[in-house]
């Protein structure tokens, strides 16, 4: 029973939490270019030195140099800018996949955890949609729904929601056993608040956990749908919609896919690696092995 | 005892309580047909081992589980089949404290938040003069007031024991239900709880219902005692005649294996042999008679029912010899 609750919930201080955290070099490195990314997101337009839309025929396909860091595309537009600006989009959409589909799935594995009855019918729907490959599914609900940058991340988020639903349901089922809930109970205390305070409050760390690795997903698959041309419309730079647009110019000037492609991979990786280390953190059987 | 059996109504009553878990043909009868009754003010033990059924009973009369049979009437009326709704005064007179100290307080919220939630429960001490009952409650249980800001983790296993009884307290009840409150505790400190429990429900005129495996514990705390094996009860009455004149022979047993601190102490150890049955498939008859050194071919045949003078009553076929112990 101990070890059970542990797993669901770590008991110490947020200061002592992050130095923990970033011990591991790896993961301070992940959460600096996360940073780093986010803020440049935010602030592109104090950063970037040119329009992301300004083409300038003269100066098409030029490779990186003092002027275009990164060179400049097909028309001539500044890839570091459109980078910047195409962050914006692509972590924009992740955040939104995130905040779509864990909020829903949350609550709807808190209500399938809880409830034995909602369980049968919540987790059948589950299986289905988890069943399905996610990019199919993705290009099959855009296909349906018509490519927009909303179309992609409701697609997305209908993707992903049954992952949090999965872990949340997991976690619910160990917490609602657990004596402070039937504490809880005893003492009248409302269903409303038993749910929402003492389980969703022991259920947060795989929650977040969960939330990181999606982020990486949901940018991984929104360059991949833009990439495919069932993404974002092409006018809108992210880094799936530079990526395709420049792919057929690879062979003669490779920056335009390349830092793009950097981006894609620096971002999921971080990611991936912070989402590892929360995961390596809010786990003692692990954390005592570090 | 006598004149609570007479004068006295219960405060809480079972009858035919009964709880069965699984369904077909795995089905575990946790607990079959117990009648008990506790008196206001009165300490009720119930001991038997693990899978005994005795905190399925604990939590059949807080209806944190429901009954598949019987009825449970608390101040003369049935709590069995009602609404949450419908429950909410009793929730405010019958409280709980549990036995694992560490999974039994949330440990994302502070010692304020996890008392004061019983009081918001039911709407008690609102506003300014929450804080101070909390403090008050903090300090009954040997806690001091300062405690409110911490959170569970920074307590031992007796202090989050001590928050535990506070947070039961808080609602002011008549009845705890306590479910082996010092079992996961160090010896040193089971002795302070102890104290504690004892000390506050004289002090509260609580009725508690004390569940422990731990026959010295049950017979050091309790007024009146129930023993039970395999979801039935074997042998009730009052604490000392029990003790000092147990009637069953897993009663017998029971005392039996119990260390005492006299080394000179001459007790013929009654041997229990041989496992508890599984509860899916339990013995006909006598649920007790595979184990029994006295079982007959008629243990297998009847369900012995409780019998006996007065407040002591036995389920068994035979009347053993008293037998003089210690």
């Amino acid at each position: 029973m101990a070890a059970s609750l542990s797993s669901v919930m770590p008991a110490t201080g947020a200061a002592l939490f992050f130095r923990r955290l970033f011990r591991r070099k790896l993961v301070l490195a992940a959460a600096i270019i996360l940073l780093i990314a986010i803020v440049a997101a935010l602030f592109a337009a104090l950063i970037t030195p040119f329009d992301p839309g300004a083409m300038r025929v003269a100066r098409r396909l030029r490779a990186p140099d003092g002027v275009n860091w990164f060179g400049t595309d097909e028309l001539g537009r500044d890839v570091f800018s459109r980078i910047i600006w195409g962050g914006r989009a692509s972590l924009g959409i992740g955040a939104a996949v995130v905040i779509f589909s864990v909020s829903i799935g949350g609550l709807l594995g808190l209500l399938a955890g809880y409830f034995r009855r909602l369980d049968a019918v919540i987790m059948r729907i589950v299986d289905a949609l988890m069943a399905l490959p996610d990019i199919l599914l993705a290009i099959f609900l855009v296909a349906v729904l018509g490519a927009s940058a909303f179309n992609v991340i409701l697609a997305l988020a209908i993707v992903y929601t049954p992952r949090v639903i999965r872990v949340v349901r997991a976690s619910t089922l160990v917490v609602r056993e657990l004596p402070f809930v039937e504490a809880a109970r005893a003492l009248g205390v409302s269903l409303h608040r038993i749910l929402f305070v003492h389980v969703l409050l022991n259920v947060a760390s795989p929650i977040l956990v969960q939330a990181t690795f999606i982020f990486a997903y949901a940018v991984l698959a929104e360059a991949g749908l833009s990439f495919l041309g069932a993404g974002v419309p092409p006018d809108i730079p992210t880094w799936g919609t530079m990526i395709a647009s420049g792919q057929q110019y690879a062979d003669r000037a490779f920056w335009v896919v390349l830092f793009p492609g950097l981006a894609i991979v620096l971002v999921a990786l971080s990611l991936q690696i912070l989402g590892d280390g929360l995961r390596d953190m809010l786990d003692p059987k692990l954390r005592k092995a570090l | 005892m006598d004149d609570k059996e007479n004068f006295a109504r219960p405060l809480l009553e079972t009858r035919g309580l009964s709880r069965a878990f699984g369904a077909g043909n795995r089905v575990v009868r946790a607990v079959q047909d117990v009648d008990l009754a506790v008196y206001p003010g009165e300490v009720l033990g119930l001991v038997g081992e693990s899978g005994s059924g005795k905190s399925t009973i604990g939590r059949l009369v807080l209806r944190l589980i429901e009954p598949s049979a019987g009825d449970i009437v608390f101040e003369g009326e049935s709590i069995a089949g009602i609404s949450e709704r419908k429950l909410k005064p009793f929730r405010r007179k019958a409280q709980m404290v549990f036995q694992d100290p560490f999974a039994s307080l949330n440990p994302r919220l502070d010692v304020e938040a996890i008392i004061g939630e019983a009081l918001d429960a039911h709407g008690l001490y609102r506003g300014a003069r929450r804080r101070a009952r909390i403090g008050d409650l903090l300090e009954m249980v040997g806690l001091p007031a300062s405690a409110m800001g911490r959170y569970p983790h920074e307590f031992s296993g007796g202090q989050r024991q001590r928050i535990g009884i506070a947070r039961a307290l808080a609602v002011e009840p008549k009845l705890i239900v306590a479910d082996e409150p010092v079992s996961a505790l160090d010896v040193s400190v089971q002795a302070q709880v102890l104290n504690l429990m004892q000390e506050l429900r004289h002090r509260l005129g609580l009725a508690m219902i004390l569940i422990s495996h731990d026959l010295d514990v049950v017979e050091l705390m309790s007024d009146r005692i129930a023993v039970l094996y395999l979801g039935r009860i074997m042998e009730q009455g009052p604490a000392a005649d029990i003790v000092a004149a147990p009637r069953h022979p897993y009663t017998r047993a029971l005392i039996a294996a119990s260390p005492k601190a006299d080394p000179d102490a001459t007790r013929v150890p009654v041997a229990l042999t041989g496992e508890l049955p599984s509860p899916l498939s339990p013995p006909s008859g006598c649920v007790f008679r595979t184990r029994c050194p006295h079982a007959q071919a008629v243990c297998a045949d009847q369900v012995p029912v409780l019998r006996g003078e007065g407040a002591h009553r036995f389920a068994c076929h035979f009347d053993l010899a008293p037998q003089s112990l210690g």
